[in-house]
């Protein structure tokens, strides 16, 4: 690929990007390429390093090592720069609790010398459904409702990459399915979203995804194809006593790993030659009843917990 | 909205409040009198004692022990015993004892009680000294130091007029000083500060911001104290406003350059608090509003000298009951301008080391 063409279509790039807190190592080695107009998620659980990179690439703090960029534009000497051009929500909300609706997104607009008028119509889509309520305090918002303000927040001066921490925590199942229809929409105005998540459902909705597990990148791929390098097959188990069935599965020999993923155990196996019946004889003399043992379709969740395993 | 609302009513309340709760005058010690005399002229002190006004006469004992006593049930702040013969020994020119004791945990009470009572005897014995020595010429044959006593630039010795100056120092501080720092943190806090920091906003902005609302609240509050001190206490300054003004703007930019420094260095409103409260009962304690600062040992006159809030108490102080201008009160401007220039300096560099 050539190298100038490379350039002018990535977002964010990070190389070699560490940082540690006291002895705590944040981020390890980072190596990252957000190409333009792309959905990115970085998926992992609480305290990978996600928030770390995030306040890295928004120029909030500096990497102990390593280089990175935004649209072009040094993390370190533009920063200036990328001030203009990055939106960003913190996994918190951290607007003015004690300013309206309407107060809080003239005053962003006001604080990157812009008017809620001259792109009005980016948030527009988002900003309907909170209208109603513009004259409401933003503290004594709805948690779904004071996501949309905080994202129309961050969209008010029409950012080129919009960096989106952890978005979704703390909400309803109905707003997390709405919020990613809006960064859907997003997407096709041409915004870069590096978007967050422990949650690995979302997963499948970014374009790309990386799993960060102690800051390090586990895989970086698209959601379908980190599926598809998951190799063994994977079971899902049930019986009347599911915590004894945890232990008794991970007990047996043949088993490679088992987790509790919801009302269900998800089992995968060494020895291709074990089969479901196999499962369910042993654990029938183990007095489990109504045992159900199925194979499934792995998820991002499954690959996640084989990678972290390693 | 609770927080502007207090802040103009803080002001207002503690000027209206404190300046008459607050005043070194001892009224209504209570008196316990041993009296072994019965006499004449032991009668006559105690009638004395009582009519000055300052004591109240709460219980005669029979002697010293059951005195003590109504001083540990508080009864009695001080006690007075006088020795039999009291009467006999002074017209025999024996000269006569008394014996004054004080319940001293209350130390300033008691210390003051005893200088008045102190007074008191020792009016009464110039008025024996006459009754016994009846002016037989116009030329008295003892002569005695008369003394006169002027209180200069606060006549009454009104304790309201020393302590609404200070007062108003103390409001200034808190609202200028200490309310930014609490505010800066709480946007730490908040998270907010971060969304301004992601933001082509420029940090020097952002602390303008923050300042300047609390900055021109100073100047509207100051102007509050004055017109209450003039409606209220009839105090006003001997010398010029513009001086008050000079000073109060100087003084601002110090106190907001602390509360630069201590927002600086909290992470968090608990963190913060403390840092204002120990500041703030420091620069009280060693202010001299409540004990001069002459009387302190060494090291804490010079404690004091490092202290803003006492230059600045000292300059509406003369101000308003001596009339200084600037020119007489040079050595607090220096003082206040070199400590708004450590201050802002020490704000700027720990704020580039945090970020």
């Amino acid at each position: 690929m050539n190298k100038n063409v490379d350039l002018q279509s990535i977002a964010i790039r990070c190389d070699d990007v560490s940082k540690n807190y006291g002895k705590i190592e944040a981020l390890k080695d980072i190596h990252l390429e957000v190409s333009k107009g792309e959905i990115f998620g970085i998926i992992g659980p609480d305290g990978a390093g996600k928030t770390t990179l995030f306040r890295i690439l928004t120029t909030l703090i500096l990497a102990d090592k390593g280089t990175a960029a935004i649209d072009g534009y040094d993390v370190v000497t533009d920063y200036k720069e990328i001030r203009k051009r990055v939106g960003y929500m913190p996994g918190r909300f951290s607007l003015y609790q004690d300013l309206t609706v309407e107060e809080n997104l003239n005053f962003f607009a006001t604080v990157f010398n812009t008017t809620i008028e001259e792109n009005y119509e980016l948030i527009k889509d988002i900003y309907v459904q909170i209208e109603p309520f513009k004259n409401r305090r933003a503290g004594k918002l709805s948690g779904g409702m004071k996501q949309k303000l905080a994202l129309s927040c961050a969209l008010i001066h029409k950012p080129s990459v919009l960096f989106l921490d952890e978005p979704t925590t703390g909400v309803d199942p109905v707003s997390r399915k709405e919020f990613w229809g809006m960064l859907k929409k997003l997407k096709t105005q041409g915004i870069t979203i590096l978007v967050s998540t422990p949650y690995m459902d979302e997963a499948s909705l970014c374009d790309r995804i990386a799993l960060i597990q102690n800051g390090q990148f586990l895989k970086i791929d698209t959601p379908k194809n980190i599926v598809k390098q998951y190799k063994n097959k994977l079971w899902s188990a049930k019986s009347d006593n599911m915590s004894k069935l945890l232990s008794d599965l991970r007990n047996i020999e043949a088993t490679k790993n088992c987790f509790a993923f919801g009302d269900c155990h998800h089992v995968t196996v060494f020895d291709a030659q074990f089969t479901i019946s196999d499962f369910e004889i042993i654990l029938g003399k183990l007095s489990h009843k109504d045992i159900q043992i199925v194979e499934i379709e792995p998820t991002v969740e499954d690959c996640f917990m084989e990678l972290s395993q390693n | 909205m609770f927080l502007p609302k207090m802040i103009f009513m803080f002001p207002i309340m503690v000027l209206m409040v404190f300046p008459w709760a607050a005043s070194y005058e001892i009224k209504n010690l209570n008196l316990s009198v041993v009296d072994n005399d019965h006499s004449p002229y032991s009668q006559q002190l105690i009638q004395k004692i009582t009519s000055s006004g300052y004591f109240k006469l709460t219980d005669i004992s029979s002697n010293y022990e059951t005195a003590l006593k109504s001083i540990e049930s508080k009864q009695a702040d001080i006690i007075l015993e006088i020795p039999s013969n009291f009467e006999k020994n002074l017209i025999n020119k024996q000269g006569g004892k008394l014996m004054i004791s004080a319940n001293a945990v209350n130390g300033m009470k008691g210390g003051i009680g005893m200088t008045y009572l102190n007074s008191i005897i020792a009016d009464y014995n110039q008025g024996i000294m006459e009754e016994m020595q009846p002016a037989t010429s116009s030329i008295s044959t003892i002569p005695t130091i008369q003394l006169d006593t002027q209180y200069r630039f606060n006549q009454h010795l009104n304790y309201r007029v020393f302590m609404v100056p200070a007062l108003m120092v103390m409001i200034l501080t808190l609202i200028c000083g200490f309310l930014p720092a609490v505010s800066i943190v709480f946007e730490k806090e908040l998270g907010t500060m971060e969304q301004i920091n992601v933001s082509p906003v420029p940090k020097i902005i952002f602390i303008l911001a923050k300042l300047i609302p609390f900055w021109i609240i100073g100047f509207i509050v100051i102007t509050i104290g004055f017109t209450i001190a003039w409606l209220v206490y009839g105090l006003v300054p001997a010398g010029l406003f513009s001086t008050l003004y000079l000073f109060t703007a100087i003084y601002i930019l110090t106190v907001s350059g602390l509360g630069l420094v201590i927002s600086n260095y909290a992470s968090t409103l608990q963190q913060a608090m403390f840092i204002v409260f120990f500041f703030m009962l420091l620069f009280i304690m060693l202010s001299g509003l409540y004990t001069p600062i002459d009387s302190m040992p060494e090291w804490a006159k010079w404690l004091a000298a490092f202290n803003p809030l006492k230059h600045f108490m000292v300059v509406l102080r003369s101000v308003y009951l001596k009339g200084s201008n600037p020119i007489q009160l040079i050595n607090e401007m220096l003082a206040l301008l070199g400590f708004a220039l450590f201050f802002n300096t020490w704000a700027v560099l720990s704020y580039r080391k945090s970020s």
